[in-house]
């Protein structure tokens, strides 16, 4: 198994709030891992950290072995680094049909075509038909995206991040305000992509359910630094991890 | 050589004074309001053309008529922000700066419409006729009565902000709008208030102009570039940026006109440029 | 509605082609002018309405369009060059500007604009030598139109000049409505929608705005190119920011978010100037008040409360 994504020392700080402290990480291709801690821990930050949303003060981030600490969004998702947002980020008045084309001519390196109107761009709808297909929205194609439900307009948000085919994909609370059918949908997808090992998934959830029974790998964060990193069975036993979740106790007793 | 670089930094420092007055305000109402007026400068003009009617035209005491003035253009700031402004606060960008756009538009022909399209200018009062000799050359003596009135406006409004209670409320409603209205500053009013203080401001700044610049259409539009350059590089909604940017952009300009003529405009946004490159939230902003 | 918008079309074309037959020099005139404005205004969309851009310079690009042009035809009377030089002068200074532009938020992106517009118009004004200064150039002529060993037609009859115009225009209006309905032009709409959404999608942001923001100037100074063949005079308040106001008003008026918002804008624009000024000099007056109504009551433009009524009518049937 062949390492995705490392991180050399990555530190970020906010005024005197250390969001990421010293995070040595190791992604490795395949392997399913869930980033979970309570709020204020920094996931989002590591998150953005390794998208290029935000720039650390000191580390270093890698992919594939080549730096990528200072390179901008744009470049990250052309090497094959995508993610989701926790906040909503679609394409509010287009349709949803549209919004997935627009990562997609952006895959095939048409986006500079000025020419061929879009229902000429048979490729290119394919693709999005199929993409449309296997999130679950293709009978919503036409639908302007605002006027979605809210699990709809996750499951898009989702679809977005998918569509630049990425080699690492971060998903961030992919589930937030998800009523059940949709998230065991959403875990179902997740599993299934990433057993055909075309993504390598990082989550981060709220939700224990997902995260144990998903993950191949738990990695647990608290006040910008990793506390613990393991199975899901070794990540059960963690004292520290417990202790830290001391109000979540009940999450614990389940399976 | 020398002497006419710094002569002309001189003549520059008092038309400092006049950005400063005009870039005040629009930077007052961006940062508490987080509206950008482009029709700031109209309320300059109209500020310049009251005082010319109430000093120039009806004969009224100079200070007098700038008092007046000010109410005037107080007046109409309230009109404009009760009845217009208010409702575009929350609409998309484009939208609020082509609605002041329109107001531009309103103003110079409405003034065109009451006093002719003709360049004015009223006699200068007779307290400050008169030139110093400053280097072997004449300096007005209403030109140094800017330079003190520009500094003298400047401390005020840190003094206001600062230390008055109005102040704090303007500072704690331009950092957390629904904060401050939790804990229950009024802040329609509030911003009826900045909006027409700010109003006030640029009048002042057209006011004071009358006996030394033309009174045309325009003059106030003709000067929000560079008021806008101003913000810029002092930063949006800093008053302090403003005053020091007023300060180099006149002085520029100043040289500009000695110097380079044709490119006058071009040095202040090479400036411009510079500063948005190595700080995009201007030299004071955050 | 997709039939009855082609027909409407075809009509409104054939039209257009045979509006020489039966109207005198001054309706060809002001034809002209709408075209130019709506071409003019077409570019200025597709940074407002597409990419998200307000710009407040466009006029700047119009006049270096213009002055580019009478440049050329003083010294080879050539129209067709002509044109082409005011459309390269357009796009070059707007990718030039643009570099310095396009970085920046859009409240610094308008702010910007409009200071670059105006230097543009004290370039024309101040510098005697080469723009005429606050006299312009003159005597500039409506060079024939030329291709050397093909074909060679005069341009002084107002319908010829006419017809130059009305099919350059309508090319231009073609290939602006093909970009906006390819994947290009869905990447701008993206780009307006949510940046960082498409810098996600691996795009980079800002050089497809600086793509809008050339094509926009190129636009423009299409449009500036028209303007000195037929006044035979270019003077410097075709830079003035006033000027860049047009576009934002007839834009505005039609509707910002469709493709047709701009042209129809250009039509009322100086159907309405035409009314206003038989009755009173000061029509800005007027156009600042109708500007203020509309941003206040109509966000949408008079296209789309018009679709939006023509529409539910439609459906109650």
């Amino acid at each position: 198994m062949s390492i995705l994504l490392r991180t050399e020392k990555l530190k970020k700080y906010f005024g005197l709030v250390s969001a990421a402290d010293h995070i040595d990480l190791e992604i490795e291709e395949g392997v399913l891992t869930s980033i979970i801690g309570p709020n204020g821990a920094g996931k989002t930050t590591l998150i953005n950290l390794l998208t290029g949303n935000i720039f650390p003060d000191s580390g270093k981030v890698f992919f594939k072995e080549e730096e990528i600490t200072d390179l901008p969004i744009h470049e990250r998702v052309k090497k094959g680094i995508c993610r989701s947002f926790q906040i909503m980020n679609i394409f509010p008045k287009l349709t949803v049909f549209e919004n997935v084309l627009i990562p997609i001519f952006a895959l095939m390196n048409k986006s500079l075509n000025f020419y061929k109107l879009i229902d000429d761009h048979l490729d290119a709808k394919q693709k999005a038909e199929h993409l449309l297909n296997e999130i679950g929205l293709i009978d919503k194609k036409n639908l302007t995206a605002g006027i979605l439900s809210h699990g709809d307009q996750r499951l898009l948000e989702i679809g977005l991040a998918m569509a630049p085919e990425p080699e690492l994909l971060f998903l961030d609370e992919p589930t937030a305000g998800m009523n059940p059918v949709e998230r065991i949908k959403v875990l179902e997808n997740i599993r299934k992509l990433s057993k055909e090992k075309r993504s390598t998934f990082v989550i981060i959830e709220h939700d224990m359910d997902i995260v144990f029974s998903l993950s191949d790998r738990i990695v647990v964060l608290h006040r910008g630094q990793i506390i613990a990193d393991g199975t899901p069975e070794d990540i059960k036993k963690n004292e520290e991890v417990k202790k830290v979740y001391l109000g979540e106790e009940i999450f614990w007793q389940k399976r | 050589m020398i002497e006419k670089l710094l002569f002309q930094t001189l003549i520059g420092l008092s038309f400092s004074m006049y950005l400063w007055l005009l870039a005040a305000g629009l930077t007052l109402v961006f940062g508490v309001l987080g509206v950008l007026n482009f029709a700031h400068g109209s309320l300059f003009m109209l500020g310049a053309y009251a005082t010319f009617t109430f000093y120039g035209k009806l004969g009224l005491n100079f200070w007098l008529s700038i008092f007046l003035s000010l109410l005037c253009v107080g007046g109409i700031g309230v009109i404009l922000e009760c009845l217009f402004f208010r409702r575009i606060y929350h609409i998309d960008l484009p939208y609020q700066l082509i609605l002041t756009f329109g107001f531009i538009l309103i103003f110079d022909d409405l003034v065109k419409m009451v006093w002719g399209g003709v360049a004015m200018i009223p006699p200068m009062p007779r307290f400050f006729e008169g030139n110093f000799n400053i280097l072997g050359r004449p300096f007005p003596y209403y030109n140094i009565f800017i330079i003190c009135a520009g500094i003298g406006v400047a401390l005020l409004l840190w003094m206001i902000l600062e230390k008055t209670w109005w102040g704090r409320m303007i500072r704690a409603s331009a950092s957390d709008r629904e904060m401050a209205s939790a804990i229950g500053i009024n802040i329609p009013i509030l911003f009826t208030n900045v909006f027409v203080f700010a109003a006030m401001l640029a009048a002042l700044g057209g006011a004071l102009g009358t006996p030394v610049r033309v009174v045309a259409p325009g003059i106030g539009t003709a000067m929000i570039i560079q008021a806008f350059v101003i913000t810029v590089i002092g930063g949006l909604g800093n008053l302090k940026g403003a005053f020091v940017g007023a300060i180099i952009v006149g002085i520029l300009t100043s040289y500009g006109i000695l110097l380079f003529p044709i490119f006058e405009l071009f040095i202040i946004f090479v400036v411009m440029a510079i500063v948005l490159m190595v700080k995009p939230q201007g030299l004071f902003g955050k | 509605m997709k039939r009855i918008k082609f027909f409407l079309l075809l009509a409104l074309v054939i039209f257009l082609f045979s509006l020489p037959a039966f109207s005198g020099k001054y309706i060809l005139y002001i034809t002209i002018h709408i075209l130019i404005l709506s071409v003019f205004a077409l570019g200025f969309n597709l940074l407002l309405g597409y990419t998200g851009l307000l710009s407040f310079g466009q006029a700047g690009f119009f006049a270096m369009g213009a002055y580019a042009c009478a440049k050329i035809l003083l010294i080879l009377p050539s129209l067709l060059l002509g044109t082409m030089t005011g459309m390269i002068a357009g796009a070059l200074a707007a990718f030039l500007l643009g570099f310095l532009c396009v970085r920046h938020t859009r409240i610094y992106f308008s702010m910007l604009t409009l200071s670059f517009g105006m230097m543009i118009y004290s370039l024309a004004w101040k510098w005697r030598e080469v723009t005429g200064g606050d006299d312009g150039l003159v005597g500039i002529p409506r060079a024939p139109l030329e291709i050397p060993g093909v074909l060679s037609i005069n341009m002084n009859p107002m319908g010829n000049y006419y017809y130059y115009v009305l099919v350059i225009s309508l090319v231009a209006i073609y290939l602006l409505y093909r970009l906006i309905h390819s994947p290009f032009g869905l990447t701008l709409k993206g780009i307006r929608e949510s940046e960082s959404r498409v810098a996600y999608a691996g795009i980079s942001v800002r050089h497809y705005r600086l793509l809008s923001f050339t094509i926009a100037g190129l636009y423009a100074g299409l449009a500036g190119s028209f303007l000195p063949p037929l006044e035979n005079t270019v003077t410097p308040p075709i830079a003035h920011w006033t000027h860049s106001a047009e576009p934002v008003m007839v834009t505005l008026l039609g509707g910002i978010h469709t493709f047709s918002g701009p042209i129809v804008g250009s039509i009322v624009f100086y159907i309405i100037k035409d009314i206003i000024v038989r009755y009173t000099q000061y029509w800005l007056i007027w156009f600042g008040a109708i500007i203020v109504f509309l941003v206040l009551v109509f966000r949408g433009g008079i296209v789309i409360f018009l679709i939006e009524r023509i529409w539910s009518f439609m459906n109650r049937r």
